[in-house]
């Protein structure tokens, strides 16, 4: 054996050594236990084949620029009434349509300019300043501050929704953005199989906020509209809810713009009132407690102006409440809720509350057993299509046949070596991914056969004959591949979860493939060639 | 043992009986997705709720559909699925039509009440829930056909950019005839279209793309050698020369897929059935579709009198 061909070996077997620690690891044993054991451990099993909930959340993101904006307005009418501009009005003109545009009217002539310099100043500077024909000003959020609000509001989300779903005690949960910038989130939950219980961990305990009351309650939206003259007033919302439970619905008109919102709270803890009805004690940050201080001592039942107060939760009124007495940072919410809604809400609220509303609109959920057997169909299926590849080479291409069968051994322990070593994630379409590389693995073998078998009937030798037919094949087998891996990739780009593995088990296989069919079968031939006298033939 | 040793078939000359054959399986798979099944999608691009529910033994569907509807759940559809044999499984699969966005899980808890409450004849297991709201079902639908187009797209750049324009063109006009007929087959049988299913005619482009370039690959080596003799026959040599390989390697994938629609379970069903009729077609078009065209669209400049543009230049990978 020549130099050149013992260091190609050694290089090989190397390359077999390292792709099975790939696989196994280092295995605790030898028994088939260990060894599936220690497979295992390093190629984890998608949601399709181990069990799971795949849930893609949809994050209102538009509602924080909303959020934001109902805090600068009022931010704003006290900055204008501080700098002496009085009489003017701050409103958002269209909430609904542009919730990042705040408008100022009605400035006297004379407060102008201390208006403008009130707008133009460092707190408003991540706004547009846009003076209309009608001499009002409108005050519109720039694009890039409108960026930074969403990707901080998604980022935000995952967060919580992580912190979330860890108190659920889900091991190896993955929450991801997802998507090409639709403001998605992907929750993956292995091992679990009731969706409902997770719904209540995201979804329906979502946004808990307390709101100004302007009016109500009234029995129905119709109610509350006649007594608006069927007009909601641009900075005020009509809000349903009970202060009772399984009381029907009434409608309140609060104010836009939250008192306290959950990112607001510091700690919370369920507790019960006097009565023994759960409700929930709370602390508020230091901010949030001077701000919510005043609001409350301004409108405390004994103030010029008493008022009360809503509790709303998830987009529902929970509680009505009149201000007893100013609340700086400690308080308790009462209200109509349940047990599990005070303990539900106060992990919540401990674990940081969701910044936007979050709607699930995909949820895909597999049960344990069907993962099971769709290992067992699918490792079938591999070895059943393998066995029948490998005996249709051997008796097609006789000595080459071995060679080929070699060859796509390796390919799959490559295949699988790559897995575990990048943590690759096998899915149910990942293994038909593996199934189909050994379809069309085999085909760069076989384009590589039929070529030296043409080249031998045109009357080469062996060894000429094993060149020129690796040397034309190359280039097409080339060719071939980057097709292929040009569909896997697009694949991966667009494909989720299951469709994602597909992808990744079909690239990394035609990837070795590459190297088992063109340099492993090479190498092989030329060691049969060595060992033959010049002139023998070639068994293909 | 040889197949197709110096096989001398004259593909070009039965171009009008490919034509034809390509032809009655377009129109077929398009008259069915116009007139008759459509696209039949999967809960994956129509929204909705499916779930497959496995009962301890034989479910009766009757019973089920009683529990369902006084329970109050409307517009429930039922249906069993059985193994590749036809066995029964004793696994019915129950969907319901879209829902809302804000309150998806409620249809599947209101079919688990409702066969909990109302459905006695044995015990039953969920064993997968698919929830797909408005939103994700539009998304999830754009996103396959930009997949799929751009998959084409790339595919005619690589061709361009290894070979002619014209040899893009052809590949791609080959490749979409497989996947258009894969798709009518799909909607003759009724088969609904899931993303596994677009995952499996995405793989099918890239396939099917091989055996194309395979011949392409030997049309290019063998116009290099003999520039006198005509293009027919230069094409009609090379498919007769890549012949053996052609077949081997697609019947050798045909096998693994085979055996995937077989064994691999029901969850890969629709996967399998792509690939399978996908193999079967792609091998058939690169000979019958893609060459055919380079010849064709060679004469027709021929006829305007210009020169044909065919690389003989070898790139080197």
């Amino acid at each position: 054996m020549s130099q050149n061909l013992k260091g190609k070996t050694i290089a090989i077997v190397a390359v077999l050594v390292f792709f099975f620690y790939g696989i196994f690891g280092i295995p605790h044993g030898l028994t088939p236990s260990a060894l599936k054991q220690a497979i295992t451990e390093r190629i984890k099993l998608g949601l399709d084949l181990q069990g799971g909930i795949h849930l893609v959340l949809k994050v209102h993101v538009e509602e924080a620029i909303g959020y934001t904006t109902d805090r600068d307005r009022q931010r704003l009418e006290a900055d204008l009434e501080k700098a002496g501009v009085t009489g003017a009005s701050v409103h958002k003109v269209d909430p609904i349509g542009h919730p990042d545009q705040i408008t100022v009217s009605g400035v006297p002539l004379a407060k102008a300019s201390d208006a403008r310099t009130v707008l133009t100043g460092t707190d408003y500077t991540n706004y547009n300043v846009t003076t209309n024909q009608d001499g009002s000003e409108t005050l519109s959020m720039k694009q890039a501050a409108i960026r930074d609000l969403q990707t901080s509001t998604l980022s935000h989300t995952i967060e919580t929704i992580t912190e979330r779903v860890n108190a659920l005690g889900v091991s190896e949960a993955l929450v991801q953005p997802y998507g090409l910038g639709e403001n998605e989130i992907l929750v993956e939950l292995p091992g679990i199989s009731d969706p409902s219980k997770v719904e209540d961990a995201i979804h329906n305990t979502s946004k808990l906020a307390v709101y100004a009351v302007v009016s109500g309650p009234y029995s129905d939206d119709q109610a509350a509209m006649a007594a608006l003259n069927g007009v909601v007033p641009p900075d005020d919302m009509l809000v349903h809810g009970n202060t009772t439970p399984n009381a029907p619905d009434q409608v309140f008109l609060l104010e836009r713009a939250s008192q306290v919102e959950g990112t607001d709270f510091r700690d919370a803890q369920p507790s019960t009132d006097v009565n023994g009805r759960p409700n929930l004690t709370f602390t508020l940050t230091t901010d949030a407690g001077n701000r919510f201080y005043q609001y409350t001592s301004a409108h405390s039942k004994d103030s010029a102006t008493p008022g009360s107060m809503a509790i709303v939760l998830g987009g529902k009124i929970k509680e009505v409440a009149s201000i007893n007495s100013a609340i700086r940072d400690r308080g308790e919410i009462e209200g109509s809720f349940s047990k599990d809604e005070v303990d539900n809400l106060s992990l919540m609220l401990r674990t940081g509350a969701l910044p936007a509303d979050v709607d699930p609109i995909e949820t895909r959920t597999v049960g344990p057993s069907l993962g099971l057997a769709s290992i067992h169909q699918g490792i079938i299926a591999a070895i059943v299509g393998m066995l029948a590849v490998m005996a249709f080479m051997l008796i097609y291409y006789r000595g080459a046949g071995i060679n080929a069968d070699l060859a796509l051994f390796l390919n799959l322990v490559i295949l699988l070596g790559f897995m575990g070593f990048v943590g690759g994630t096998l899915t149910l379409p990942g293994i038909a991914g593996v199934i189909l590389t050994i379809g069309m693995g085999v085909d760069s073998n076989v384009l590589i056969f039929e070529r030296i078998r043409e080249e031998l009937r045109s009357g080469k030798t062996a060894a000429a004959a094993v060149q020129q037919g690796f040397g034309h094949a190359w280039i097409t087998i080339v060719d071939t591949h980057v097709t292929t891996i040009v569909s896997a990739g697009i694949l991966f780009l667009f494909g989720t979860g299951p469709i994602k593995g597909f992808a990744v088990t079909l690239t990394f296989g035609l990837l070795a493939n590459l190297f088992t069919a063109v340099f492993v079968s090479r190498t092989i031939f030329d060691a049969i060639l060595a060992n033959k006298e010049r002139g023998a033939e070639l068994s293909i | 043992m040889e197949l197709f040793r110096d096989a001398k078939i004259d593909w070009l000359g039965k171009k009008w009986y490919f034509l034809g054959f390509s032809l009655i399986f377009s129109v077929a798979g398009v008259l069915s997705m116009v007139f008759w099944h459509g696209i039949p999608r999967g809960v994956d691009f129509k929204g909705g709720t499916e779930m497959q529910v496995q009962f301890a033994s034989t479910p009766n569907e009757e019973h089920i559909r009683q529990a369902l509807s006084s329970a109050g759940v409307k517009n429930a559809i039922v249906y069993p699925i059985s193994d590749t044999a036809g066995r029964s499984v004793n696994t019915e699969v129950i969907s319901l039509p879209e829902a809302p966005d804000t309150q998806q899980d409620a249809g599947r808890a209101a079919v688990e009440g409702a066969l909990g409450a109302g459905y006695h004849d044995s015990s039953f297991a969920i064993q997968k829930v698919d929830i797909v709201g408005p939103t994700a079902g539009k998304q999830l639908q754009k996103q396959a056909w930009l997949a799929t187009g751009y998959s084409l797209a790339g595919m005619l750049i690589y061709l361009w950019f290894r070979f002619e324009l014209i040899y893009g063109v052809a590949a791609v006009v080959a490749v979409f005839h497989d996947t258009l007929i894969t798709v009518g087959a799909f909607s003759l049988t009724n088969q609904e279209i899931t993303l596994t299913v677009i995952a499996a005619i995405l793989t099918l482009i890239g396939y099917s793309m091989n055996d194309t370039i395979v011949v392409f690959d030997r049309i290019r080596e063998n116009l290099a050698l003999s520039r006198r003799e005509s293009l027919t026959d230069v094409v009609n040599r090379s498919i007769n020369q890549t012949l053996s390989r052609t077949v081997i390697s697609s019947g050798l994938t045909f096998l693994t897929v085979l055996s995937l629609l077989v064994f691999g379970g029901p969850v890969l069903r629709g996967f399998s059935f792509a690939l399978t009729v996908g193999i079967l077609i792609g091998t058939y078009s690169s000979i019958a579709v893609a060459a055919p065209m380079l010849v064709a669209y060679q004469d027709w400049r021929k006829s305007r009198g210009k020169v044909a543009t065919l690389p003989a230049k070898r790139v080197r990978a």
